[in-house]
């Protein structure tokens, strides 16, 4: 089996689905996209709680319900799809060898990747938490996996480490399913979800969140039966004499998220060091021209709705691409993070491919209250807009319109800042 | 009756009862967790060492250069990964040269081959990361690594075929002599036979202190490691040891055989014959004092931090052969470093002193090769295909870090001593073993064990025992 398509898009989730449709409805016909789950959606499957879809459909949806309506489209339209399929390799040249039981191992030639791998949580061991390693650790989704697909608990006691937008809203799951979370750890001095999750998942429901705090040990040697808690300095070191032990048998670690991109390793993109994820321009293209990259493997989102979004733009794009409709060349501007920026997406503008409108999106560092968001181009300073709150949990955004920025004719360097 | 029961199930334990099952002996091997190699033999540096470490003239010197010798050949009868990809014993301070000479005259002596000094230039070219400070090293050139899993879960298969016995989850209480026969009390039976080889690792001095009056003192000595992503194999090409100093005898820096880079060990004496925690000082320590000898480590891809004990017998020296006043009854014991490089010699050495007292006749149909699991990524595309259209279940990847197929997790399972646990899976096929811990595939290798064991999901463990994954059905769930 050897297989040419125009598009070839790795991955089913929420990501991929929204840049198949904007890949089809952009012209393209011949799109495919192959997914390792059992079905299309990703990790949307087990998001059993409501709150997506708030900018996308003005109304609050489930994960499943969010998916659905995409998976509707994709079938509706005619999308190929190949579920239980694997990825193996892709290369420079866009071969991408692909594995399932039915049709073994294929190579599809693509005129465009779009690569929507989504992430992974980091697990214990990368973490260095001392002490034993029984059972009844579990990284929160795949503890969401269990209890939401599978229909088991882990567990009846439950410490959390991490903050993270999955751990706050398994803190409310487990509880719901009669469990007793005891209370949620977090290194940082702020917490790494959504302020709405903190609210919504621990606040009402009387779960302590624990900031500058950390586990310093796990006891149990079959099974886990406690966790020692501390809390840590500014140097995140714990401080002795400050340890609190609580008795568990389940530890949530939510932790962090690293976007998949073994595979893009392996077709020789080039990564970000502080997202994980692809360097991309305007058009969402990696530094292998014509591989595409959007969701969670390109950065993290906090929000289904914006990874849809890109996503779409990541289809049309490809289309483009594939449809060889992509001027060459035409000058590339350079897209910094600047004073309490971490990062932008994406880090370069071609004023010449570009639409008429860019969005960038960043996350802050650290915790800012009544800052400014300011956009520089080169030294001059072209936006500020005021913000109460600005944080590391939630990915901020700006746009860019052409219009203005063709008034810089020289214009080299965009720069994204936080200021106090 | 039995004519030989082994205590014990670790490396040792499946060494004896794999070169004994090459003679005419009902052979029982008794192992108190749930699969082979869930001691010590799991948790260590994986590596055989070349032999010039231990004093001339010791049981330790002589048995790690044997069981050396043996690697080779004995790896490719049972599949076993093994590379001789030479050891580096680095020093920082040109005075330290003599040191490493008196080493190397110390492994000559111990028939180690192959040993010289290579001087910093050279090192450089063997070992671009080595630590700017290192001025010289000891190069052993017969040194090499080995997963530790698959060599003791090949010798127990290979023992198991030819048709050495194992009971699992089967702690031994008591061991007597009656009658001219040793009688072993474990939890819920009691065994009897001719002969008990005492290979029993941490504990090994229990069961020795039980028939012997020449008592044994082990002390469980705990080390520290960490193991570093795939995504850095490569960053050290030789196991690189640290010349012991006065400040301590630092840890090795190597690469794994299966591209992971592992780091350690601490060395901490316990009391708790079961305390793998990891502490953190020893994580801090095991990573500081890597940089002696390896510089930018990329210490930030650590995927996970372990702990193992050493089977430390007060003598410092193995404890082999038949206790001096207990007839028939073989010690294993005191096996700490060099153990996992030795023990092929000592399982070949205690089966022939068994032969030879109970004069066992040799077997006719005994089979001394053994398939390990197969491995797809090994195969051309043509070739898999082939095999995905036999087997399906190799076309669909369920770890999908270490690439780990369906196919491969069935075989674990269905094969002889088969994996009963996640853990027992994991060390078999590496499902689990990559980079996200296995966070996407437990839930999945837990169905399949299911599916094959014929039990509850409730019931599946991370490594037996008391380690259940989860606890019961949600309010929905049924």
């Amino acid at each position: 089996m050897n297989k040419a398509y125009d598009i070839v898009i790795v991955g089913g989730g929420p990501a991929g689905l929204a840049a198949a449709i904007a890949a089809r409805e952009s012209g393209t016909q011949s799109v495919i996209i192959l997914e390792r789950g059992e079905q299309l959606g990703g990790i949307l499957n087990q998001c059993i709680h409501n709150g997506f879809g708030l900018h996308t459909f003005k109304e609050e949806l489930t994960g499943p319900e969010y998916a659905h309506r995409f998976i509707q489209k994709v079938i509706d339209m005619g999308i190929e799809y190949k579920l239980d399929t694997m990825v193996m390799d892709i290369s420079p040249e866009r071969a991408v060898t692909a594995m399932n039981r039915e049709d073994g191992m294929f190579v599809i030639d693509a005129k465009a990747v779009i690569l929507a791998m989504g992430c992974r949580e980091r697990p214990r061991g990368a973490l260095n938490i001392p002490g034993y390693r029984p059972a009844g650790i579990f990284s929160a989704g795949t503890a969401q996996r269990l209890v939401n697909i599978e229909g088991y608990m882990p567990g009846r006691e439950v410490v959390i480490l991490g903050s993270g937008d999955i751990g706050l809203i398994m803190a409310r799951r487990m509880t719901l399913e009669g469990a007793k979370v005891k209370c949620v750890a977090e290194l940082m001095p702020y917490s790494g979800g959504l302020k709405r999750n903190i609210v919504q998942c621990l606040d009402d429901f009387g779960i302590p969140l624990l900031l500058s705090h950390t586990v310093v040990d796990i006891e149990g040697k079959e099974h886990i039966t406690a966790v020692t808690i501390a809390e840590v300095g500014a140097d995140r070191r714990p401080i002795k004499g400050t340890e609190v032990r609580y008795t568990c048998d389940t530890l949530l670690l939510s932790c962090g998220l690293i976007p998949e991109n073994e595979l893009s390793t392996s077709a020789g993109v080039r990564l970000s060091p502080i997202t994980n994820g692809p360097v991309v321009n305007e058009s969402l293209e990696t530094s292998i021209p014509g591989v595409f990259a959007c969701g969670n493997v390109l950065h993290v989102h906090d929000l289904v709705d914006y990874v849809s979004e890109e996503a779409a733009k990541a289809g049309q794009t490809a289309a483009r691409y594939a449809q060889g409709a992509v001027e060459k060349g035409g000058r590339e501007i350079e897209i910094h993070a600047g004073g309490g920026a971490r990062y932008t997406v994406p880090s370069t503008v071609c004023i010449d491919r570009m639409d008429d409108r860019l969005t960038v999106r960043f996350r802050a560092g650290d915790v800012y209250k009544d800052a400014y968001v300011s956009v520089y181009f080169d030294e001059a300073r072209v936006m500020r807009k005021k913000k109460r709150i600005i944080a590391p949990g939630e990915m901020e955004q700006i746009i860019l319109s052409r219009e203005q920025m063709k008034e810089y004719p020289d214009l080299k360097t965009i720069t994204v800042k936080i200021e106090r | 009756m039995y004519d030989v029961i082994i205590i014990g199930a670790g490396v040792i334990g499946c060494a004896v009862a794999r070169y004994l099952s090459a003679y005419d002996a009902d052979v029982l091997v008794l192992e108190k967790n749930e699969d082979v190699c869930a001691g010590t033999s799991k948790a260590n540096s994986a590596i055989v060492h070349s032999g010039y470490d231990a004093e001339n003239g010791t049981l330790k010197a002589r048995f790690n250069v044997e069981g050396n010798c043996m690697m080779d050949e004995l790896c490719r009868e049972l599949d076993v990964p093994f590379e001789r990809i030479g050891s580096l014993t680095v020093c920082t301070d040109e005075g330290d040269i003599p040191a490493l000479e008196e080493l190397r005259q110390r492994g000559i002596n111990n028939g180690v081959e192959g040993l010289r000094i290579v001087r910093r230039d050279e090192l450089l070219s063997m070992e671009p990361n080595i630590g700017d400070d290192v001025a010289a090293a000891l190069y052993a050139p017969t040194a090499g690594i080995i997963c530790p899993f698959k060599l003791t879960i090949a010798l127990g298969e290979n023992a198991a075929v030819n048709g050495a016995q194992f009971k699992f989850d089967t702690e031994v209480k008591k061991v007597y002599r009656e009658g001219g026969l040793w009688h072993i009390v474990t939890d819920d039976a009691e065994y009897t036979s001719r002969a008990v080889v005492n290979a029993a690792g941490v504990y090994s001095d229990i069961f020795n202190n039980m028939v012997s009056t020449r008592k044994l003192n082990i002390t469980p000595r705990r080390g520290d490691y960490i193991l570093l992503d795939r995504s850095v194999g490569g960053y050290v090409r030789h196991t690189i040891f640290q010349l012991p100093t006065k400040l301590g005898k630092g840890v090795l820096v190597t690469p794994t055989v299966h591209g992971n880079t592992i780091v350690g060990p601490t060395a901490y004496d316990t009391e708790d014959r079961e305390e793998t925690a990891t502490s953190a000082d020893g994580i801090d320590s095991v990573i500081a004092k890597s940089a002696i000898s390896v510089k930018g480590l990329p210490t930030r891809q650590v995927i996970t931090s372990f702990a193992g004990l050493r089977a430390h017998e007060d003598g410092g020296e193995f404890v082999l052969g038949e206790a001096e006043d207990a007839e028939d009854f073989y010690n294993c014991a005191g096996i700490e470093s060099p153990g996992l490089s030795a023990a092929p010699a000592i399982g070949k050495y205690t089966a022939r002193l068994i032969k030879d007292r109970l004069q066992l006749g040799e077997k006719a149909d005994f089979i001394k090769e053994r398939k390990d699991i197969l491995d797809p990524s090994a195969l051309s595309i043509e070739e898999r295909n082939e095999l995905i259209r036999r087997e399906p279940a190799y076309g669909t990847i369920v770890c999908r870090c270490e690439s780990v197929t369906e196919g491969e997790i069935l075989d674990a399972i269905r094969r002889p001593l088969g994996a009963r646990s996640l853990d027992g899976v994991k060390r078999r096929t590496r499902a689990g073993m990559g980079r996200c811990q296995a966070g996407f595939c437990s839930p999945k290798v837990m169905e399949i064990l299911r599916r094959e064991l014929g039990v509850e999901l409730t019931d599946i463990t991370k490594s037996g025992g008391g380690s259940y994954i989860v606890s019961s059905r949600t309010k929905d769930g049924d």
